[in-house]
């Protein structure tokens, strides 16, 4: 059986980064965020990076901790609030957005890692969106013509993988994690917990590993919140 | 609210666009007032939220030794589970959204147009967060119902006759619910009608502060 367990993230991707690269990565948020992955492309230094990613990062978390050492180039994101540096990069002109629709965005990743090269959607029609695409017409309704995304590079965050990199997710972080992994050439997943073939339900994989290349266990993890909210218990 | 007392509150809004659900119904609701409406589910109706993140079945915030960082909405609130959730990813969240699978959806908007179009991602000249999934709603679910103030704080008009604010969408807005007043198209392409006025409020104050054009209210 091919080895595509790896000691570290570091090493996981230690022949894979070069500038330039375009790099899918999972995530809502924080959320089901690549963490040690972002972080081991940070400490390589690789640089002119684009990201797909729906978000990118607050300041000092995910795909932010990027833009703080200037690794990254252009975004091709969803939404982008909540970041201050990404905000005064943009505004000085240093780095380059692509804003595109969070359902265009997964559909473009989802077709790229199903080999689609592009997709009509009515998402965006008549909108900034729409400049420049092809457009079509079906039974009367118009659509804008968007593109595959096909990365070079996948980072993704899953909950378990069996030592043949079937994942399985947990609840919302799932999210952009199965369309990012499928998208990339090749695939770097870390997880919480490598559990040996036969483990888990086949029934029950979100993610098979067909589309995972190396694995790496990124334990612990301290899972960051955006906004805590909480009800009270009534009393009994 | 309108002053004196008039009008609707913001909770009084969310009430009334609770008022459009149906039994059965799949349900995604926008940041802000349109939130409000999961207070407002009729008693024995059975709603079912989604979160375009991942997830049908929104149940109530946790209780505070029950939040879990792997579970939220898209707000990126935590949140909990029901008996009935599912998980699934981005891909699958927007398959169902873009596919006409989700029956409703209630948003904020900035401005809407006479024609339908509606404003609600980006003011040029300041910091642009991004439309996030507010484009694939407006596009994919068959049921569109804005929630806003509405006029602006500076007192001009949100109902205009053409949006000056990059689009979200065009032609795809069904019913806009004000603190004033709730006006309803039968279909897209079919003018706005004033269908019904908050307390205290009259048809001509109403069209006194809306520069869109619109159908008044059938004679009672």
């Amino acid at each position: 059986m091919v080895n595509k367990i790896y000691d570290s993230a570091s090493e996981a991707l230690h022949d894979l980064l070069e500038d330039g690269l375009l790099i899918a990565a999972g995530g809502f948020g924080l959320c089901g965020l690549p963490e040690r992955l972002i972080d081991a492309v940070r400490d390589s230094g690789v640089k002119d990076l684009t990201f797909a990613s729906n978000n990118a990062g607050v300041d000092n978390e995910g795909i932010g901790k990027l833009l703080r050492t200037h690794q990254v180039r252009k975004m091709i994101a969803s939404y982008v609030g909540e970041n201050k540096e990404f905000e005064r990069q943009y505004l000085a002109g240093e780095l380059e957005v692509e804003f595109c629709p969070q359902g265009t965005l997964a559909e473009r990743m989802r077709a790229g890692g199903a080999g689609i090269p592009a997709f009509y959607t009515r998402t965006g029609v008549g909108t900034l969106v729409a400049e420049g695409k092809e457009t079509g017409t079906f039974d009367g309704q118009d659509y804008i013509l968007e593109r595959g995304i096909f990365a070079d590079l996948s980072l993704v965050k899953a909950w378990k993988a069996d030592e043949t990199g079937n994942l399985v997710f947990r609840k919302t972080a799932r999210n952009f994690n199965v369309p990012a992994a499928t998208c990339g050439k090749i695939c770097v997943a870390e997880v919480e917990e490598i559990v040996p073939v036969g483990s888990l339900d086949p029934d029950h994989i979100h993610l098979p590993g067909v589309y995972v290349q190396r694995l790496i266990v990124g334990v612990p993890y301290d899972k960051k919140i955006e906004f805590r909210t909480v009800r009270e218990r009534e009393l009994a | 609210m309108a002053q004196d007392g008039k009008g609707w509150s913001r909770a009084q809004m969310a009430e009334r666009a609770a008022r459009e659900l149906q039994d059965g119904y799949y349900v995604n609701l926008g940041i802000g007032i349109p939130t409000l409406v999961a207070n407002y589910v009729p008693q024995g109706m059975t709603v079912t939220l989604q979160s375009e993140n991942g997830m049908l079945g929104i149940g109530p915030f946790p209780y505070d030794d029950e939040v879990d960082a792997d579970l939220i909405n898209a707000g990126k609130q935590t949140i909990s589970e029901l008996p009935q959730s599912a998980y699934f990813d981005s891909a699958q969240s927007f398959a169902m959204i873009r596919g006409g699978h989700i029956d409703l959806t209630v948003l904020g908007a900035m401005e809407v147009s006479e024609r339908g179009d509606i404003a609600n991602w980006m003011i040029p000249g300041k910091m642009i967060k991004g439309m996030g999934g507010a484009m694939d709603l407006v596009a994919g679910v068959r049921k569109i119902i804005v929630v806003m103030e509405h006029c602006s704080r500076n007192g001009d008009s949100k109902f205009v006759p053409e949006c000056s604010l990059p689009l979200t969408g065009k032609n795809v807005v069904d019913m806009i619910v004000t603190d004033l007043a709730v006006f309803q198209r039968p279909e897209t392409g079919k003018p706005f009608r004033l269908i019904e006025l908050a307390p205290g409020i009259t048809c001509d104050e109403v069209k006194s502060r809306t520069t869109a054009s619109f159908e008044m209210l059938d004679p009672a």
